[in-house]
């Protein structure tokens, strides 16, 4: 299990970016890691591109602003060109390639090109491409427990939205089994 | 083990001063801190507080000091333009002798400047704020947990010696969720306020909370009666956190949000064997001067770590009385430092001595 | 010997440093009778506000906060919401309700804030020594529009009961003068219905009273009330501008 891990979650607002971050840093939370969730603020959040900072650690976290993330999910172009020079060596780029048609021009990455968003269309997981991808990242960077993933995503869904869990649990499942 | 959760600095505030029996909250939205109005206008009406959206910064602390002449805990909350419009009502609150806390989540200036982290405004805080001879106690938290236990904290200080306090955060720590818990949280000091306008039942002569003196001579023996309190909070409440200052040669200090960049920064140098050490000052005014001149003993030089173009650094160097070169890393206008670079002044200033 | 004439409880045995001829007295003692009359001052707050009145908490014999200039609502807001079960009133001039606070008068009054206001409205600032007031009449000389208030370029007087009556939250918008005994009866009618209100839990009442400032207008004690009677009450109508507790027509 990865016990030291910095990532970023970026894309367009709406897209649930910071919510996929929150998830993870439960996540974390439920496994005993010290952690920390940063999102972007301010007009950029209406509309415009959104991103979270999330890192998780054996140590007290200092920054909490990621700079060079091991673990980058990008969900639209402009947030792939912004932050992908930023990845340490050795990384990985996750991207929803439904919406990012760029190619990555990093070769000391890895990249995982996942159609998130058409794969939410065509399971009836419509919005839920966030989570798709939050699962593609636990594959290939195992933050947590398998239980404490699955417990995590509940701690972040709001009982009023209740509803709404058996989809996301399916996302991440989804997600899980592509890459 | 006490049963943690994720909160936004924002929120733990809001939920951390009502748990230390704040029950009037009045407020105005302002980017980065309106997660703290939102909290407070969802939790208020629950827990049979106030929580009131005032038509101003100035009357929302103004509400602050009817509610504290009253007697009550009150608050407001706000970021740095909204602080400069709290200027008067924290004179004034000051010149009352009221308690009374705001809190500050900074962001870039001056003007409206911009909405990212900064700590631009130390000075304005710590020299008070508004006009005339005063001070508030500031404290500055580094975690969303210390956000939660500072908030206490001030209300008890603020209470102990009839003063506003003041929590100096900024827009990372506002906005940033970490685990967070509440259990640990003492009791509110019970301060009696014999002083306070509620109504006299007709039992004693009736209280005037004011800040007008005609006299000079009154007015002076006032203000000399509140530095001779303020100096007592200099002597007796200084906080800061120390990590590996024992030996070290270049200390660095740094509160809040740098703090945290500034820890990280020195940990990677004591990994390369640099003698550095940092100086969180937890409370700003008053300044921990104890823990500063203790790092005399080794100390060969300072080097001050900020989001402003270089504020804290004065009291730094007063601290020393100058006795060593205080250096200045700084990034300002919403702008965050990096380990990286705070390691490079570090490099920079160590030359070849590692 | 039946005592007939006293100085009320609510009203401290202290000298008062108004001006001779100043209606500030006449309208601090109405404040105390009704006070004393209701059997409140024990559970009273009064705010004073920037002015010549600033010094009225010596005076009433109840608490008192002191609010920075134009802040009064907001402090008495403060102490209401604080204390739920008490009476609060502001006691505010002219410059204070009607130029530097009128954001928290206004808002003050739309949230129908339940507190009692008291406005002193002479047309002048006293405290600084007679400078333009929001309320000053066109035409009026004083120390900074030396050539009479020119509209055109210092704008019109502000009514400010008028200008109150249209706001939801008010329960009483009131404006009477002292300038005679009938007035006086009036004016004290209408302050115990501004307290009543309170108790009542009817929302902001104000009683604006139209006052003199013989020593800033430059004029005898007598020749401010003739001034009062034939320039300001033309200008500002004596009269109950909003009053909820009369039967709407």
């Amino acid at each position: 299990m990865i016990k030291e891990l910095q990532t970023i979650f970026a894309g367009f607002g709406g897209q649930g970016i910071l919510f996929a971050g929150k998830v993870m840093a439960y996540c974390g939370l439920l496994e005993g890691r010290q952690l920390s969730w940063l999102p972007s603020y301010g007009p950029e959040m209406r509309g415009g591109t959104a991103n979270c900072s999330v890192c998780l650690s054996e140590e007290a976290i200092g920054s909490p602003l990621v700079v060079h993330p091991d673990a980058l999910v990008v969900m639209n172009r402009p947030s792939l060109e912004k932050f992908e020079n930023s990845v340490v060596p050795g990384g990985v780029i996750i991207l929803d390639s439904t919406m990012v048609d760029a190619s990555v021009t990093r070769t000391d990455v890895t990249v995982y090109r996942v159609p998130a968003s058409e794969l939410a269309d065509q399971q009836g997981l419509r919005g839920l491409a966030n989570m798709i991808l939050l699962g593609a990242l636990y594959k290939v960077r195992q933050f947590c427990s398998l239980e404490h993933l699955e417990e995590g995503l509940k701690k972040c869904i709001p009982a009023r939205k209740a509803h709404l869990a058996e989809g996301n649990a399916k996302a991440l499942k989804l997600g899980y089994s592509l890459v | 083990m006490a049963e943690k959760i994720l909160m936004k600095g924002n929120e733990a505030l809001g939920e951390a001063a009502i748990r230390a029996g704040c029950l009037h909250f009045f407020g105005y939205p302002i980017t980065p801190q309106t997660e703290l109005a939102a909290y407070m206008a969802k939790k208020m009406p629950k827990v049979g507080g106030t929580y009131l959206q005032a038509e101003s910064e100035i009357a929302a602390i103004n509400m602050v000091l009817g509610a504290s002449a009253a007697g009550v805990r009150a608050m407001t909350s706000s970021s740095s333009p909204g602080i400069s419009l709290k200027g008067e009502g924290i004179s004034y609150m000051a010149g009352s002798d009221l308690p009374g806390l705001i809190i500050n989540v900074q962001r870039g200036g001056p003007g409206l400047g911009g909405i990212q982290p900064s700590q631009a405004d130390y000075w304005q805080a710590t020299r008070g704020g508004g006009h005339g001879d005063y001070h508030i106690l500031v404290l500055a938290p580094s975690t969303v947990q210390e956000m939660v236990d500072l908030v206490s904290l001030a209300f008890d200080l603020a209470e102990t010696y009839r003063m506003p306090a003041m929590l100096l955060a900024d827009g990372m720590l506002g906005q940033m969720m970490e685990p967070v818990s509440f259990e640990n949280v003492p009791e509110p000091r019970r301060v009696e306020k014999p002083w306070a306008a509620n109504g006299h039942e007709n039992r004693r002569p009736h209280n005037v909370i004011n800040s007008l003196y005609l006299s000079p001579q009154t007015l002076e023996d006032l203000v000399v009666e509140r530095y001779q309190r303020y100096q007592k909070v200099q002597e007796t409440e200084q906080r800061a956190e120390m990590y590996r200052t024992e030996d070290a040669e270049l200390v660095v200090v740094a509160y809040g949000a740098s703090a945290r960049i500034a820890h990280s920064a020195v940990m990677q140098a004591r990994e390369e064997g640099l003698k550095v050490g940092l100086v969180r000052p937890i409370t700003l005014w008053p300044f921990p001067e104890k823990a500063l001149k203790e790092t005399l003993k080794t100390a060969k030089a300072y080097l001050s770590v900020e989001m402003s173009m270089g504020q804290m650094i004065d009291d730094v160097r007063l601290a020393i009385d100058c006795r060593k070169p205080v250096a200045l890393c700084s990034r300002t206008g919403g702008m965050i430092p990096t380990p990286d670079e705070v390691l490079g002044k570090i490099h920079a200033m160590m030359g070849g001595e590692a | 010997m039946e005592t007939v004439f006293q100085r009320p409880h609510a009203l401290l045995p202290v000298p008062m440093h108004y001006c001779p001829g100043c209606t500030h007295g006449i309208v601090h003692r109405l404040v105390a009778e009704v006070l004393d009359e209701l059997g409140i001052e024990g559970k009273t707050i009064g705010v004073a506000s920037v002015g010549c009145s600033v010094m009225n908490y010596d005076y009433f014999g109840c608490d008192m906060v002191q609010a920075p200039h134009g802040r009064a609502p907001a402090v008495a807001t403060g102490i209401r919401r604080a204390l739920p079960d008490r009476v609060v009133f502001t006691y505010q001039g002219d410059g204070d309700l009607a130029a530097i606070g009128t954001g928290e008068t206004v808002h003050a009054a739309t949230r129908g804030e339940n507190i009692t206001v008291i406005f002193i409205n002479n047309a002048i600032y006293g405290m600084t020594g007679g400078q333009m007031a929001p309320t000053s009449l066109p035409g009026q000389v004083t120390q900074t529009t030396p050539y009479g208030r020119d509209v055109k370029t210092a704008g019109y007087p502000v009514r400010v009961c008028e200008m109150l009556a249209t706001l939801d939250g008010v329960a009483l918008a009131q404006r009477v003068t002292v300038d005679c005994v009938k007035n006086v009866r009036i004016a004290k009618k209408a302050i115990r219905k501004a307290f009543e209100n309170q108790m009542a839990g009817r929302g902001y009442s104000i009683v604006e009273v139209l006052s003199t400032c013989p020593t800033n207008w430059g004029m005898t004690p007598q020749e401010a009330l003739e001034g009062l009677r034939e320039k300001m009450i033309p200008y500002y109508p004596l009269g109950v501008y909003k009053d909820v507790t009369e039967a709407q027509v």
